[in-house]
């Protein structure tokens, strides 16, 4: 190449702005999904303060309506996958040997077309009142006006955004994970985390554009007077709740499967042993996947589908628990015999397992039609989606974090506090959630913002609240944590937990091209067969060579905003500031088509410095 | 340029999967195309379920005038067959007719544009709306996304043939006109879909 571009290096802000590395990308996730798992966390507990006492005036019902729809969807879409996405960024092309991911620049646009578009949802707060029919925004509570004025048009804008960006986030993880393996890492030798990824991946692929059509069709209705949604001219208001729910099932294992992967990782680390049963475990994997495409419906039992499509849908719903019985019994038999380390993230892993079991356990129970007309809009939902979202997703996370925390930053957590962090959230969590089945066995509705005194719902809803209380302090913990982390926690070093997989095999926090030199795959458990071989690193699969790297680029933030503004000129119905933003949006798309990126090269001696733990 | 871009006349047989980038940009066009089957699903079934729902306007067999559909049925599936003759001469490497077969292409689908835009005009004057009916809503919406894929496709092979005359068939340029006519592909299907179930299961009564 004639005159070597070398990369001068951006710093500070301009560097974030403009990153195309997966790994700092990563980082971006994390806090932005960091500060909505706040804000959402925020949320619940002003819910749980207007619950705390019956017929209690803390926020009232409206304002108790925007608060239960911005949780959440605040927590589903703007922090749980998020955090997921800022974990894949940091670790699955580790974890495959590969130096970056197949789309560097669509990466970097997903991430900022999520970032915005969640920024427009949660300005409706200060423009004129938040989303208040539900996170489901079923219509036609969601498609007048008259009950929901605009706070509806910001959900159906920012969630289209947002989605956008997951869904090519989704397609990038696919390529990189067919594409750029290591020589010798198999598809049967891919940790189970990268294997999560993988389904996960073809889920956001297949689902969202489900929500993309509903989120238009909601959008035409409220803003262009079409009458989708509209029974007098003709409309039908299933047609959301199939569409919704053809994404939102789907959406639930796209939650649940990255934490099935952490949990594979971090309890088969933490206990020395090879994970049992792998294949069954990614057959599981890939089963659940499948199956949680064929379960929508099981959401609108009482709809009035017929007992057949009921009793087709139930069925398939149990169905689900078979792989998901086969996951549990093998991180039980991993375990099993094994040299455990109590450390945080294991303590999260180990308290995943039961309270996962029990969110299955309700969950089959819901699955019976006959029941769930029993359980239906009641707080035994409430109760059971949050022990599979929180007690399995959240709990993932957590584990997640402390385990790969000291990839990401070099730094290690402090486990002194993490336990206390753990035990805060374990303990508050099943004192805010397990009263919350009685309660709705009971026969207390969801979403309704109070409820009258001695009708034997006052004690369950207290204990709840004060629950609530203690997974906040548990939150407050992790963020000390973090801060004294940055301060002066312990360098971490390239492999702190003893570790099995390829990530391990590297400095902490992973130069920016990752690996000096492709390492050559000889088995499951990439980093333990060479340790057990003796050689204790990877061999390399090339020689030492010059790295090709991509530019960064200022595109995909302006390419986001020119979306961003024109929401609001759909929302205000305002055609140049439509006309405007789409512009910005095409004209960075013909400038990303009409100029080649070339790149540049990271020469042998700045490899020879990565080497020896100097970030390149 | 850079040692990853092949000098005009020295590309191999399959230009668009030479490099791991052009294989990484087919690989995640297909997938991107797996997910639009969702979302032109997911339209369809809309449409499916609202088509009968007139609200007392025309009905579809009263509105549709099938001699002008045909004709931009053909023109769209024509256009198909141009741009695989433009691939085709991209593997022969002669860039010359590949860009007069893709200007074929961009002026067959401008034509096709035309033709809808035409036949909107009309439904509109018989009272056939976005918002007069359900089934006005779910028309205009599925043929109209797919009108709108059509003008992208438009704009973005026009754009590419562009750039050819600058920057000549690369291993850079060749996978971007090999997904752009993937995409093409894909919108003829979809049409193929459209004419099937909103306009001949329309006339059937």
């Amino acid at each position: 190449m004639s005159g070597q571009v070398t990369y001068a290096g951006r710093k500070g802000l301009w560097d974030w702005l403009t990153t195309v590395d997966h790994k700092k990308i990563g980082i971006l996730y994390l806090i932005a999904g960091g500060i909505f798992f706040l804000l959402g966390g925020l949320e619940a507990i002003l819910i749980r303060i207007q619950l705390m006492y019956p017929n209690y005036d803390f926020v009232g019902g409206s304002t108790f309506n925007e608060l239960i729809t911005m949780h959440g969807t605040t927590m589903i879409f703007l922090a749980a996958m998020p955090i997921i996405f800022a974990l894949m960024n940091a670790v699955v092309p580790l974890q495959i040997g590969a130096r970056d991911v197949a789309y560097p620049f669509i990466n970097a646009l997903g991430f900022w077309l999520f970032f915005f578009g969640g920024l427009l949802l949660n300005l409706s707060w200060f423009l004129g009142g938040a989303p208040d029919a539900g996170w489901t925004a079923y219509p036609p509570l969601s498609s007048g006006h008259d009950f929901s004025d605009q706070g509806v048009d910001f959900y159906v804008i920012g969630l289209q955004i947002a989605g956008i960006g997951t869904w090519i986030g989704g397609i990038n993880f696919l390529a990189t994970i067919v594409n750029m393996r290591a020589p010798g890492m198999t598809y049967m030798r891919m940790p189970l985390f990268t294997w999560a990824t993988f389904v996960t991946s073809l889920l956001i692929l297949f689902a969202f554009p489900a929500i993309t059509v509903s989120l238009v069709l909601l959008m035409f209705d409220r803003l262009f007077g079409a009458n989708f949604f509209d029974v007098n001219a003709g409309g039908n208001v299933i047609i959301w709740q199939h569409l919704f729910w053809v994404f939102g099932h789907p959406e639930v294992y796209i939650l649940i499967l990255p934490a099935f992967g952490i949990i594979s990782e971090v309890v088969s680390t933490f206990a020395k042993k090879r994970l049992f049963g792998y294949s069954a475990m990614v057959f599981a994997t890939v089963l659940i996947g499948f199956l949680g495409f064929m379960v929508w419906a099981h959401h609108m039992f009482t709809v009035g589908m017929g007992p057949i499509a009921n009793a087709l849908f139930g069925v398939a719903t149990m169905l689900i628990a078979v792989p998901t019985g086969i996951k549990i019994f093998n991180w039980l038999f991993t375990m099993w015999g094994g040299q455990i380390r109590f450390t945080t993230a294991n303590l999260f892993a180990t308290g995943f397992i039961p309270t996962f079991v029990m969110g299955g356990t309700t969950g089959v129970m819901l699955s019976v039609p006959p029941a769930d007309y029993q359980y239906h809009d009641s707080y035994f939902v409430v109760a059971h989606f949050h022990y599979v979202i929180v007690g399995g997703l959240v709990f993932g996370l957590f584990a997640g974090l402390y385990y790969w925390w000291p990839k990401m930053f070099g730094k290690k957590l402090n486990e002194t506090l993490g336990k206390w962090n753990f035990w805060l959230f374990f303990i508050g969590f099943h004192l805010t959630f397990f009263p919350q089945h009685f309660l709705g066995l009971m026969g207390m509705p969801r979403r309704v913002y109070t409820y009258q005194a001695d009708t034997g719902l006052d004690l369950g809803n207290f204990i709840s609240t004060i629950g609530a209380f203690g997974m906040g302090l548990g939150t407050i913990v992790l963020l000390i944590n973090i801060i004294v982390s940055i301060r002066k926690g312990e360098p971490a070093g390239a492999d702190p937990w003893d570790g099995r997989t390829l990530e391990w095999a590297i400095p902490s926090p992973a130069p920016e091209y990752n690996f000096a030199q492709t390492p050559l795959v000889r088995g499951l458990d990439a980093l333990w067969t060479e340790k057990m071989s003796g050689n204790g690193k990877m061999l390399p699969a090339e020689p030492l060579g010059e790295i090709h790297m991509p530019s960064p680029s200022v595109l995909p933030i302006i390419m986001s905003i020119g979306l961003f503004i024109a929401g609001f000129g759909f929302m205000y119905h305002n055609i140049p500031v439509i006309i405007g933003g789409m512009a910005i949006t095409f004209i960075c798309m013909i400038i990303r088509s009409l100029v080649d990126d070339h790149g540049y090269h990271v020469k042998p001696k700045e490899l020879e410095d990565g080497e020896k733990g100097v970030k390149a | 340029m850079a040692t990853h871009h092949a000098v005009n006349g020295t590309l191999p047989p399959e230009p668009e999967k030479a490099t791991l980038e052009g294989r990484n940009k087919v690989l995640g066009f297909w997938l991107f195309l797996g997910g639009e089957c969702v979302l032109f699903g997911s339209l369809f079934a809309t449409f499916i379920a609202l088509r009968d729902q007139v609200n007392g306007g025309p009905t579809a067999s009263e509105l549709f005038q099938m001699p002008v559909v045909a004709l931009a049925t053909f023109i769209l599936l024509t256009s198909s067959l141009t741009s695989v003759l433009g691939i085709l001469a991209m593997h022969r490497n002669k860039v010359g007719q590949m860009q007069a077969w893709f200007a074929i292409t961009v002026l067959l689908g401008l034509a096709f544009l035309g033709l809808e835009i035409y036949e909107f005009v009309e439904y509109y004057h018989h009272g056939h709306m976005l918002t007069s009916s359900a089934f006005g809503s779910a028309f205009y919406t599925l043929v109209g996304f797919h009108g709108g894929h059509v003008l992208f496709g438009v704009l973005w092979i026009a754009l590419l043939i562009a750039q050819s005359f600058k920057k000549g068939l690369t291993l850079v340029t060749a996978p971007k006109f090999y997904v752009a006519s993937l995409y093409w592909h894909f919108v003829d299907l979809v049409w193929v879909f459209i004419f099937t179930v909103v306009y001949l299961m329309g006339m059937v009564e």
